[in-house]
């Protein structure tokens, strides 16, 4: 029996207004090597100079992992050669990190918990993109010196769905305070695992492998499994010491496979030395006191909701997963809804509706209308079937709740009196059924509910069908 | 040529009067090659401008290949604190290939000729600035003192160099050697002069990260008359040669004449101070040049792929020194010899500061050799080895990041002249020029 050994490095690119050593703006899809100068392009003299920013978001995120922040901290230069890193070296913090000694809890599918610790987070400046187009390569340079902030887990994870479930609730919460808006597909949140086996009851750790930016939650899941199949199976082979190498792999999604990225001849010396062009970075009592003010975190809302609202702790860990979803269940609630119907309508029904890559941030009916259409069950103007018809149709057309109620005759019929004659005519009609039901057979109940529902094309208020029912029969 | 301070009284017609007539100077005086450009930037009193500092759509190419064909888009601060004080840019000097030499020698535009005597070398690496000055074809000049590059020259050349204390001038536009020690600084024909452009070119700078973000002057202060401590170093001047001990004696007599106080300090041996700079400016260096790739800017050489891309257009664009020190420096920076030289480098460093902490608390300027002798020939220094024993007086004060001044005090039996620096406390330019100008004055 072999176990896995998991370590994570993420590469959070924070949502600054500005780069982290110039003015430029930080920015996404904007017109290739607009937005650089000579800081970001390193032109001959220009110098680098700390985006204060930068230290607030990493003291944000020092708090939300409960992690020591180191109010001096240093940056290094990194050096190797790329077209992409105009400088040929980049700026980061070896030697002493902003964020050190943090850890995250996460919530696994059997109900369980576990602490994975945080061993670093740490500044340093992104590189440019290079667009290769057949036999020239380009470069731009408009993502150069954004602000990353690279979180370095302990080896703590033992399993692909440890290590789906930390990053999980890492994206979770550097969305929740807003550092970063850590979209995989744009390169915001960038994921590099790294991967060992050994056998069970083994104290040492062996050959690491490293799989590098693989962009979605389930790719990384099978990435790992299949990195740790290659493993084991080598092992079993007796050739783990020849195949299995420390050595960086690209995970290849069609294939299901990894693959070796750089040869081992080619093992980098990166000359790590103290940035001479940068002072000390210097975090004041003050700046750390208002910026480890951070807004509610996952596990504490979904707390919060548990012992608020009533509702099971499975439905709060899923509403507060992402920070839009437990804003707009929090915006739901504000109409004074029931939190059990809330959180039906919120994630069941609602994204049952959900085409096209359509998320919880783009959902053309809002919180308010989903919170509505739920009022009108509870105050019994329509059915809970009539209102699954009445979200259909906002979700395709952007109109008024009420209206669409009476547009498509769905409003229902608490008249007692309307219902009363309903079921006389229902039973005038069936007398036989009738004097089945009286001589015991009391399923029939059902087919007169049915019957009367059918007659009003389903606007009668089952209850008052139910009641009116009860006593005409007794 | 005018001084500094008398150009500044000028009116606009005989500025232009005086711009024609230095640039009739200059192009008579080719030979020298002092001058490797001519742009003009600005208006007002002309200084000349070492090739590594930045002048909007100017060329800059730290005398090297490897930055042929390229323009500056931006001005260097201290440009632009130049242009506000009513001074203009005015031509390029030549100079060692990216700073790295004491000799001009190492230049892609070729040597530089020493003003005095044509067969010796203007010093190094702001020779361009120092030849300029003294063989009366600039006002004054700028240049950078990484290890001596602007103290050096003038002593070579007989002109005033003065080299700030780290963090007193913005470095935001200079082509970087070492960052931890390069220094921009005024050559000129005077003390005064020097502290006039110090004046206009020090300051506050956001966009220096290193800069002390200070602002007072020292002009409106200036007192030849103050009665001083001064310390000398009767070991480190046993090593110069007889001439420059010759005039290190008569420069104590004339300070002791003056009034001030003198006091025998001893320093760190020297040899400390050589092998903690090669190493630290050298692992500077090599990160600061690895942006010369030929990727955005300068000369790129042809080939096939993006590993030949560097090596070739690498080994075509600089010269061996430059060559020399990038090999140091990533030789010292390696995994497994980080420790053995780069950190024992910075150790060293801060004993050299240390020491210099406990001199100062004893007295308030040193005297000290800029050199160990007159300029020597071309070729005299036939080794690298030779070259760098040659800065043994000047970069201790940039390890230790302190503010000095070169003065020329005597000349030798052959006419060529020697000169000596007074080094201060960090910050404490006021002292340094208060005494240079007295004993300018006393001599």
């Amino acid at each position: 029996m072999f176990e896995t050994i998991i370590g994570l490095e993420v590469h959070v690119q924070l949502n600054t207004k500005t780069k982290l050593f110039c003015s430029c703006p930080t920015s996404f899809n904007h017109r290739q090597n607009t937005n650089t100068c000579p800081t970001c392009l390193a032109l001959p003299g220009a110098l680098p100079v700390l985006n204060e920013e930068v230290l607030h978001k990493s003291i944000q995120f020092g708090t939300a992992i409960e992690a020591t922040i180191n109010q001096v901290s240093y940056f290094d230069r990194k050096s190797y050669f790329y077209p992409d890193s105009p400088s040929a070296y980049q700026i980061t913090q070896l030697y002493t990190p902003v964020v050190e000694h943090g850890k995250l809890r996460i919530d696994l599918e059997d109900g369980s918990h576990k602490i994975v610790r945080i061993n670093r987070a740490h500044i340093e400046a992104d590189a440019g993109k290079s667009i290769h187009d057949g036999e020239i390569s380009k470069v731009d340079l408009n993502r150069a010196g954004t602000p990353l902030l690279e979180i370095v887990s302990e080896p703590d994870m033992r399993n692909a769905e440890e290590a789906v479930q930390y990053l999980k609730k890492l994206h979770s919460i550097v969305r929740y305070i807003d550092i970063s808006d850590a979209n995989m597909q744009e390169g915001s949140f960038r994921v590099d695992v790294n991967v060992s086996i050994r056998p069970k009851g083994d104290e040492k750790l062996y050959t690491r492998v490293e799989i590098k930016n693989i962009n979605s939650f389930r790719f990384i899941q099978k990435a790992i499994e299949v990195e740790v199949s290659r493993q084991i199976e080598a092992w079993e082979d007796g050739t783990y010491d020849e195949e299995i190498i420390q050595e960086t792999r690209l995970y290849d999604a069609n294939r299901n496979e990894t693959r070796s990225m750089r040869g081992k001849e080619e093992a980098a010396d990166y000359r790590y030395f103290p940035e001479p062009d940068l002072k000390k970075a210097v975090i004041t009592n003050e700046m750390l006191k208002t910026y480890s003010q951070i807004p509610e975190l996952p596990d504490q809302k979904a707390k919060r909701f548990v012992e608020e609202f009533g509702i099971n702790e499975y439905n709060a860990s899923v509403i507060t997963s992402t920070k839009e979803t437990a804003k707009f269940f929090e915006d739901m609630m504000e109409e004074g809804i029931s939190a059990k119907n809330a959180v039906t309508w919120l994630t069941v029904e609602l994204p049952a509706r959900f085409s096209g890559g359509m998320d919880i941030t783009t959902s053309p009916v809002d919180a308010k209308k989903l919170a509505t259409l739920v009022k009108r069950i509870e105050d019994k103007t329509i059915s809970g079937k009539a209102a699954k018809e009445v979200l259909d149709y906002i979700m395709q057309n952007d109109e008024d709740i009420d209206t669409v109620i009476e547009k498509l005759g769905l409003k229902q019929v608490s008249d007692t009196g309307a219902i009363e004659a309903m079921v006389d005519e229902i039973l005038s009609k069936n007398q036989d059924k009738v004097e089945e039901y009286k001589n015991g057979k009391e399923k029939l109940f059902g087919f007169f509910v049915g019957q009367v529902m059918k007659a009003s094309k389903g606007s009668a208020n089952p209850q008052a069908v139910n009641e009116i029912l009860k006593q005409k029969l007794s | 040529m005018i001084t500094l301070k008398e150009a500044l009284e000028l009116d606009s017609q005989a500025l232009q009067e005086l711009r024609n007539d230095l640039k009739k100077k200059i192009k008579a005086n080719k030979e020298l090659n002092a001058y490797v450009g001519l742009e003009e930037a600005g208006e007002g009193v002309p200084i000349a401008i070492k090739d590594n500092i930045q002048v909007k759509d100017w060329s800059v190419t730290c005398a090297s290949n490897i930055l042929q064909g390229y323009k500056a888009p931006y001005n260097a601060t201290v440009i632009e604190k130049m242009h506000q004080a009513g001074l203009g840019a005015y031509g390029r000097t030549n100079m060692d290939e990216f700073a790295m030499g004491s000799t001009t020698e190492s230049s892609c535009y070729g040597k530089t000729l020493n003003p005095c005597d044509y067969e010796r070398v203007p010093g190094g690496s702001s020779g361009g600035s120092a030849a300029a000055v003294a063989g009366g074809i600039a006002i004054a000049a700028l240049g950078s003192d990484t290890g001596g590059s602007i103290r050096q020259p003038a002593a070579y050349c007989g002109v005033v160099g003065m080299k700030p204390t780290y963090g007193r001038v913005s470095r935001y536009g200079l082509g970087a050697y070492a960052s931890s020690l390069d220094q921009i600084g005024p050559i000129t024909q005077n003390v005064e002069d020097a502290a006039i452009l110090y004046d206009i070119i020090s300051g506050s700078d956001p966009k220096d990260s290193t800069n002390a973000q200070r602002d007072d002057k020292v002009v409106p202060n200036l007192d030849p008359n103050r009665k001083l401590t001064i310390g000398i170093v009767p070991s480190y001047v046993e090593e110069a040669s007889e001439d420059v001990k010759k005039a290190y004696g008569k420069t104590v007599e004339v300070l002791k004449k003056m009034g001030h106080t003198i006091k025998e300090v001893s320093l760190l041996d020297a040899k400390y101070d050589i092998s903690a700079y090669y190493i630290t400016a050298t692992a500077e260096a090599t990160t600061n040049l690895a942006r010369y790739d030929g990727i955005r800017y300068g000369n790129r050489a042809p080939a096939q792929n993006i590993k030949e891309l560097y090596i070739n257009t690498r080994s075509e664009g600089f010269g061996d020194e430059v060559k020399r020190r990038i090999l140091l420096g990533n030789f010292v920076l390696s995994s497994g010899y980080y420790d053995a030289y780069y950190v024992k480098a910075q150790k060293v460093r801060h004993l050299i500061k240390e020491e210099y902490e406990k001199v100062f608390s004893e007295v308030d300027l040193i005297l000290s050799p800029v050199a160990p002798s007159v300029a020597p020939k071309f070729g005299e220094l036939a080794t690298p080895m030779q070259m760098y024993l040659s800065d043994m007086y000047t970069i201790s004060v940039n390890l230790a990041g302190l503010p000095a001044l070169s003065l020329p005090v005597a000349r030798n039996d052959e006419g060529l002249p020697i000169g000596l620096q007074l080094i201060a406390k960090p910050y404490d330019e006021q002292t340094l020029f208060d005494g240079a100008l007295g004993l300018e004055a006393a001599l």
